[in-house]
């Protein structure tokens, strides 16, 4: 028998049980993520207390925590807001490059494609260098609009060129660059805003409150919804877009909805973050390696894989450096670049 | 119920008429094969069947003109399988052949236990439900156009369009591939349309060939009528002999150099030898 013949019979295991298994692990990814985020920090907190307190909070569950009144403070007012807000960013920025993924049928794709970063990147500089003293309030709604004014251009500008993913990748991709020179050249004219702006280009949770969670909660709602509506239609878009049509489905109204969806979903989250890179793309990787590639374990994976993994990343960006901070994108792409080049070595040895 | 009938079929791509005027049809359960050279149009024509093409002129499957139905619809009664099917690598079979479901499910419902029954039957139909949970990938040729035809099987369509089934199959895996379509065919009413490049396999199963050269129909009918040396030799500039087998259909065979004496047709011989003997250019 030939070595290969063997790795060939290899089955992809039992669909229904590795499913299960995977949101198995995810749930407890998160729950363990959220707890050791809540409790490191320059407060230090008792931990069994801390556990109860939250568990407490839990609709019908009664239970007495020991905490005090300043460490409750502390858990409920500075830290579980930052968490929140964290899982939610990488949820949405995971969802966003899964999908862009699906509809482009490309893993290499993340969730700033399409000139959504550079648009964001763009919204924030100018909110910064012009709006002066109302810049901070206005930068998060500046990048929001700019990251959906960039996903537009870059989408009509796509649909000029033709049909297909190619060409609309690829306007995105000059779109981006287009906007980034823009964005270098309003910088470049007003030196001493740099300092501000790439630090917000850079990423950070550290200004994270309720009052945010509130306010992207109705977007991530909507985004996220409509983008795991669409798992099947993106598996059957796996087949090319002609196969797709002779199966009845129509791959420009998919492609339509799930690009405005995503690009809502990146929006949401880098007008509350800044730029966080990476997420998008080793998230859902890391899923497929997991649960297989079919987009209706992929995207929903990928949702509660990149809440996780983004709250671990804030607590190593808030504590490495105690009291200082780290960007969180620089996190993400420290911690990120060797997993990522890790879990490629896995799907190495069993592709080739 | 399924007959197929093609009037006055005329596509463009970008703007260059690729398929001009083609009329054909094949009764329900027939199989009908298009041969042409290459660029002939025989693809095109059978994308614009399947609707994949704007077109002019029309297509009428039984009492449906297929213009007049769109989408999901149309997908429950024709099924298309490419040259080249795109079989996403990571894929199991199962997945794959379960999507040809897709024009019977709602906009946000998913397959139920009626949808993988039959997947599963299409699958076991066609010898590759042993490998269900096997990654796409890993199928050899003559498995991924199986796993092709159950995904379009799936589909219960009335017609099964084929373009080049066999192209990239050794001849046991053509014939393997091409008697189940015949077997599907007969044992379900199928009517059967498919591109074929061989001209001999074309006639040994199909019920009626179309002829296709530069976008226009050349001759249709019987394949004793359709492939003949002189046909052959025109439309397709190759040196052939054409013989019959028992049971009176075409046998061509391809033959090498200038025409050696024998009773072969009168006529020019094509292209000189050079000092290989192998024919110079025309």
């Amino acid at each position: 028998m030939n070595p290969g013949a063997d790795r060939d019979a290899r089955p992809a295991g039992h669909p229904g049980r590795r499913t299960a298994r995977a949101y198995g692990i995810a749930a407890a990814f998160l729950v363990v993520a959220v707890l050791g985020s809540a409790l490191v920090g320059a407060a230090d907190l008792n931990p069994l207390a801390t556990v109860t307190a939250l568990l407490d909070r839990i609709p019908f569950v009664d239970l007495h925590s020991s905490l005090s009144p300043l460490d409750r403070a502390v858990l409920y007012q500075i830290r579980m807001p930052r968490i929140v807000l964290g899982a939610l960013v990488g949820g949405l920025l995971s969802l966003a490059g899964a999908g862009y993924q699906g509809v482009f049928r490309n893993p290499l794709v993340d969730s700033g494609l399409l000139g959504a970063s550079a648009g964001a990147g763009l919204g924030a500089t100018v909110a910064i260098v012009y709006l002066g003293g109302a810049g901070p309030s206005a930068v998060p709604v500046a990048a929001f609009v700019g990251a959906l004014a960039g996903v537009a251009v870059a989408y009509a500008a796509g649909a000029v060129g033709g049909p297909g993913t190619a060409t609309l990748l690829l306007a995105g991709l000059a779109v981006g660059m287009f906007l980034t020179a823009i964005q270098t050249f309003v910088l470049q004219r007003s030196a001493q805003d740099i300092q501000q702006v790439y630090s917000w280009l850079l990423g950070s949770l550290a200004t994270a409150g309720w009052g945010q969670v509130g306010e992207i909660l109705p977007y991530t709602a909507v985004s996220t919804l409509v983008v795991l509506l669409h798992g099947r239609h993106l598996d059957v878009l796996s087949v090319g877009d002609e196969e797709a049509r002779s199966l009845g489905l129509h791959p420009g109204r998919i492609r339509l909805l799930v690009v405005s969806a995503c690009a809502l979903a990146a929006a949401t989250a880098v007008a509350v973050s800044g730029l966080i890179g990476f997420v998008g793309i080793i998230v859902p990787h890391a899923v497929r390696r997991l649960a297989g590639t079919s987009y209706r374990v992929v995207l929903p994976l990928s949702l509660l894989f990149g809440a996780g993994f983004l709250v671990l990343a804030d607590t190593l960006a808030r504590t490495v450096l105690a009291p200082g901070e780290l960007p969180i994108g620089v996190v993400t792409a420290l911690v990120g670049s060797p997993v990522f080049i890790w879990i490629l070595r896995g799907t190495r040895s069993v592709h080739t | 119920m399924s007959t197929l009938t093609v009037r006055g079929l005329e596509v463009d791509l970008d703007g260059t008429p690729v398929v001009r005027g083609v009329s054909c049809g094949i009764g329900s359960g027939g199989w009908l094969a298009v041969i042409g050279p290459n660029g002939a149009g025989k693809s095109t024509l059978l994308r614009a069947v399947a609707g994949l093409l704007p077109h002019r002129g029309r297509v009428t499957l039984g009492d449906t003109d297929t213009q007049a139905v769109r989408g999901r619809a149309l997908a429950r009664i024709l099924a298309f399988v490419p040259q080249n099917p795109l079989l996403p690598d990571d894929m199991t079979v199962a997945d794959y052949v379960l999507l040809g479901r897709t024009p019977y499910l709602g906009y946000l419902s998913s397959p139920g236990r009626h949808d993988r029954r039959v997947a599963d039957d299409a699958a076991e139909r066609l010898d590759v439900a042993r490998f269900a949970d096997r990654r796409l990938a890993t199928l050899s040729g003559g498995e991924r156009q199986r796993a092709a035809l159950a995904r379009a099987l799936t589909q219960e369509p009335s017609l099964l369009l084929l373009d080049e089934p066999t192209a990239a199959l050794d001849i046991g895996h053509q014939q393997q591939v091409l008697d189940l379509v015949d077997e599907l065919r007969r044992a379900r009413g199928l009517t059967v349309v498919t591109t074929l490049h061989d001209l001999t396999t074309a006639g040994q199963y199909a019920d009626e060939l179309v002829l296709l050269d530069g976008g226009r129909v050349r001759a249709d009918g019987p394949a004793v009528d359709v492939i003949t040396e002189e046909l052959v030799s025109q439309v397709y500039s190759a040196r052939v002999r054409v013989t019959t087998d028992t049971g009176g259909r075409p046998v061509v065979t391809p033959l090498r150099g200038p025409i050696p004496e024998g009773p072969i047709p009168e006529g020019p011989i094509p292209g000189g030898t050079d000092a290989g003997g192998r024919p110079g250019p025309r």
